[in-house]
């Protein structure tokens, strides 16, 4: 297929940001550096990304990845799609069923709502990270005991809501798991077992000792 | 030839037992392949333009601009200039690009002139349809305007059950690549030996050039047997891209308009007893549509497990301006227990009986399970403790909160389907068992794991189980609660078979005759003398060099190690707020059979999976057309709502298990407990308020309009 490129790309982000910047009134500043475009809102210098792709650098379960990506790409597209990181699952795509799940400097986030640039300087982590290799965190090990999962798409968000939930709350009430769970759909049901294995992480805290000596050094 | 059967109870190792599933840990680490998550070197992204109307002609397409843009690779029109279009969501062209925003903007940068014509979308008013409802043939058993006449009390009542969609979380796609003649296909189906022969014609190829893989699969209910057109686009795309790699998997509001629907059917029943409640005569005029195709219920099915001895049944189908119906796990099963248990229900009410009296009454008509019906009623009525919670219609206690009790009943077949196993052992004691099957989060991998652990006295863990390859021996497709009776039986043959040739090879080892043999607990012995013994692995050395594969079938004869026909019972306690027309479940109980049990701890997930998608139906699932514009309202998933982790209530699952359903053998249990709980939720709500909100799902408009019309006719709220 014939294509220039280069040309069309050029045209592009050149009409395209121009459009923007009149539309908003927000005034072009010098740039701070080479291919960095600042401007200036609400009284502060904000850097301008794109529309082409642009390289960005996301902390993502300790290790730092670099990427090139448009800006209107999202952290949940860049984990799959750049980055093969393809545990948070898209589904709904805008933010109602939480199978996209990922913790950003210790909330729970939807990935599909957070632009990959906004992303970047944060900590993230996926549900890869919550295992080390075939060892697995004790909420993911407490899901399978308790079969908090079956065709399993959603499990990933649920893996990460979980986790966040037991940061907060070692020892979660009913009140706490509702609450922690409320922002997850799950369609083959399997929340009685995710609530069981919440409940049975809670009373392992509770009894550190007695749960020691059953599970033997797990 | 073997005697081909389920070991006895004393003698089951891992059937029957709490066994965690096997692809628990990949699932959990975010480690499992779905469909959705390939990614193959140089895979380009495709997307589908899709008609905006539900009903229209295309006059012309101009793919012009899409095509010259810089990394778009291939872009193929799907239905041309001229085409008539008869569903919001029907397939236009698609594009091939080497991102997704590009492919994205490749579709915005497609021009389509369409000429509008006039649609049909609304699926509830007869009158509406005019002559697109189509009466079937009327079915009539026994005399029934003499039993109605012969009746002390009639009731009549409209029922209905809205449209709903399939939701699957991961939503219909499929990636395809060529190399040469080949044809590598990942698909997300709940079909693996079926996928091939359905895309071969269209691709003008042969079945045998078409490799179709898929390691999980992200929820089907019955959705996901077809390549559908966009799995065999991705195939098109492929080759006109020179044969990289093509992905599509639906966008959400895609999936919920295009890719599957469960049929709306609304009936007006009539149905009559004697005063002591012995049910005699039955009449109902049921519509509804699957879409574009009609469809609708069998009206013969009507009433719905009770075999009342007079009845009188018509359909009537609609055709509408709205994508097919697709099988909704147990289809049409739901909307015929909702309109029977409904009416049955209603009758009681007004023979002042409990309904539990008066289903027991009449257990006689529910044929040759009368017994199991009848236990699963008591179980359940135990577990919810239903003799001192129910109350005669409407909750007389102050305050706007009421409370109230409902029960149903229903039933499914399961038998199992054909299914061929290769089981494999190695002269290192390795284990393997390959089936073109899939694990559609139901336990299947788990399953063949167990049965052949089982035989061999081996943990699951020595068994290695290959599916989702159509490379693989052909098992049938995972729909009918077919699977596991298929899949078991099969693995449970080849098993006997493989263990009576290894028996053969070791028995000279242990100066005995192979009949004398026994494989438990990773030894294979002989009967009775604990002395005389081989390893699994010393016994599985004696096949020489050469590991040994058999296959099992199923069927097979001489008899079946599956069987056909399971009962179940449910019963529901929720409250009313009669200020917000809100429903809340407090609990649900299941009373459930399924013959011989091969995991209780998944089979227990089944039915409680199965309660939960019933709230969610009950209450909140819809999907919303709008007939001024021909399109679907709450393609998302926000307005189309799924039950979540807080909507549930408390839920109680009971298996009947031993004597009297174990040597049944092995029935499926996917489809029966979802069938229940919108009537029992139904029945439940009336005995809490004391009227009848006529169409579900029950959400709080129609609770409230209900109670405003004191159980009028709602059905077009």
């Amino acid at each position: 297929m014939p294509h220039n490129d280069e040309k069309f790309k050029e045209q592009r982000s050149g009409l395209s940001r121009r459009d923007f910047l009149k539309a908003s009134s927000i005034t072009l500043s010098v740039p701070l550096a080479i291919n960095q475009k600042v401007a200036r809102a609400a009284g502060t210098d904000v850097r301008v990304y794109g529309p082409g792709k642009v390289p960005i650098t996301l902390n993502i379960n300790g290790k730092t990845h670099t990427a090139e990506v448009e800006p209107r790409v999202t952290l949940l597209e860049t984990l799959r799609h750049e980055l093969d990181l393809t545990g948070a699952k898209r589904v709904c795509d805008r933010a109602s069923c939480g199978a996209c799940t990922v913790i950003i400097d210790g909330k729970t986030a939807y990935s599909c709502t957070v632009l990959a640039i906004e992303a970047q300087g944060k900590a993230i982590t996926t549900v890869e990270g919550l295992s080390q290799g075939d060892k697995l965190h004790p909420v993911q090990q407490a899901i399978i005991d308790n079969d908090g999962q079956q065709c399993g798409f959603c499990t990933p968000g649920f893996v990460v809501a979980c986790k966040a939930i037991l940061d907060k709350h070692p020892s979660p009430t009913r009140e706490q798991i509702h609450r922690g769970l409320s922002g997850n759909f799950c369609r083959c049901g399997t929340y009685v077992g995710l609530k069981a294995a919440l409940a049975k992480m809670g009373a392992a805290h509770k009894a550190p000792a007695a749960q020691a000596g059953q599970k033997g050094g797990q | 030839m073997a005697e081909y059967k389920w070991p006895e109870a004393e003698k089951r190792t891992l059937i029957g037992k709490r066994i965690s599933r096997l692809d628990g840990p990949v699932k959990v680490s975010g480690k499992a392949k779905y469909t959705y998550d390939m990614n193959r070197p140089g895979m380009l992204y495709g997307k589908i333009l899709r008609s905006p109307y539900a009903h229209a002609k295309i006059v012309s397409i101009d793919t012009s601009a899409a095509e010259g843009m810089p990394g778009v690779k291939a872009v193929r029109i799907i239905q041309g200039p001229g085409t008539e279009i008869q569903w919001q969501g029907d397939e236009i062209v698609g594009v091939a690009a080497v991102d997704e925003p590009t492919a994205e903007d490749a579709i915005r940068a497609i021009k389509v002139e369409y000429q509008i014509l006039p649609h049909l979308v609304i699926d509830n008013d007869l009158q509406a349809a005019g002559d697109r409802a189509k009466p079937t043939q009327e079915e009539v058993r026994g005399d029934p305007e003499k039993a109605f006449k012969e009746s002390d009390v009639i009731h009549e009542g409209f029922y209905g059950s809205s449209a709903m969609t399939h939701c699957c979380l991961e939503p219909h796609g499929c990636m395809s690549e060529w190399n040469g003649n080949e044809l590598l296909v990942h698909v997300s189906t709940q079909n693996v030996s079926g996928i091939a022969s359905q895309m071969a014609g269209p691709l003008k190829t042969t079945a045998g050039n078409i490799r179709v893989k898929q390691d999980h699969i992200g929820g089907g209910f019955g959705s996901k047997f077809g390549p559908d057109r966009w799995g065999i686009e991705t195939a098109h795309l492929s080759k006109l891209a020179g044969g990289k790699p093509v992905k599509i998997m639906l966008e959400r509001n895609a999936e919920l308009m295009v890719a599957g629907s469960r049929p709306s059917a609304f009936a007006q029943v009539k149905v009559g007893a004697k005063k002591d409640g012995t049910l005699i005569a039955w009449e109902s005029k049921s519509w509804g549509t699957g879409g574009i195709t009609g469809g609708g219920l069998p009206s013969n099915n009507f009433p719905y497990v009770v075999v009342v001895p007079n009845a009188r049944r018509q359909n009537i189908t609609i055709s509408n301006n709205v994508g097919g119906q697709r099988a909704w796990r147990a289809p049409n099963h739901p909307q015929l227990a909702l309109a029977t248990m409904a009416a049955l229900d209603d009758l009681a009410a007004k023979l002042n009986m409990d309904p539990l009296d008066f289903f027991i009454k009449n257990i006689g008509l529910t044929g040759q399970r009368a017994e199991v019906y009848r236990e699963e009623l008591l179980k359940a009525a135990e577990l919810i403790d239903w003799k001192k919670k129910w109350h005669p219609r409407g909750d007389t206690t102050a305050g706007n909160i009421k409370r109230g009790m409902g029960l149903s009943i229903h039933t499914w077949g399961g038998r199992g389907h054909n299914s061929d196993c290769d089981l494999t052992i190695y002269p290192d004691g390795s284990v393997e068992v390959k089936m073109g099957t899939q694990d559609l989060g139901t336990g299947t991998r788990t399953a063949l794991a167990i049965v052949a652990g089982d035989a061999f006295g081996l943990p699951v863990s020595a068994i290695k189980v290959l599916i989702g390859d159509n490379r693989y021996p052909v098992s049938g497709g995972s729909g009918g609660s077919t699977t596991i009776g298929g899949v078991s039986s099969s693995t449970r043959r080849a098993a006997q078979d493989a263990l009576e040739q290894l028996f053969a090879k070791a028995a000279p080892a242990l100066k005995a005759q192979p009949g004398d043999l026994e494989a438990v607990g990773g030894k294979v012995r002989v009967k009775g003398d604990t002395t005389r013994s081989l390893t699994w692995q010393q016994a599985c050395a004696k096949l020489g060099g050469m590991p040994l594969t058999v296959r099992g079938k199923n069927p097979g004869p001489p008899q079946e190690l599956t069987n056909v026909g399971v009962g179940g019972a449910e019963m529901a306690d929720v409250s009313v707020d009669t200020e917000t027309g809100i429903v809340k479940v407090n609990k649900i109980v299941c009373a459930q059979d399924c013959g011989l049990i091969i995991n209780m701890k998944l089979a227990e997930s089944q039915c409680y999976g199965a309660m939960i998608m019933g709230v969610s139906y009950a209450l909140y699932e819809e999907r919303i057309l709008d007939q001024a514009t021909g399109r679907m309202l709450n393609a998302n998933m926000e307005f189309y709502r799924l039950a979540g982790s807080g909507d549930i209530g408390e839920l109680v699952v009971h298996m009947m298990t031993g004597k009297g359903y174990d040597e049944r053998g092995v029935i499926g249990l996917g489809e029966p407990p979802v069938i229940s709980p919108g009537a029992a939720i139904s029945n439940a709500i009336a005995n809490a308020i004391g009227v009848r909100v006529s169409v579900m799902p029950f959400t709080p408009d129609r609770v409230l309009k209900a109670l405003e019309t004191k159980g009028g006719n709602n059905a077009r709220v």
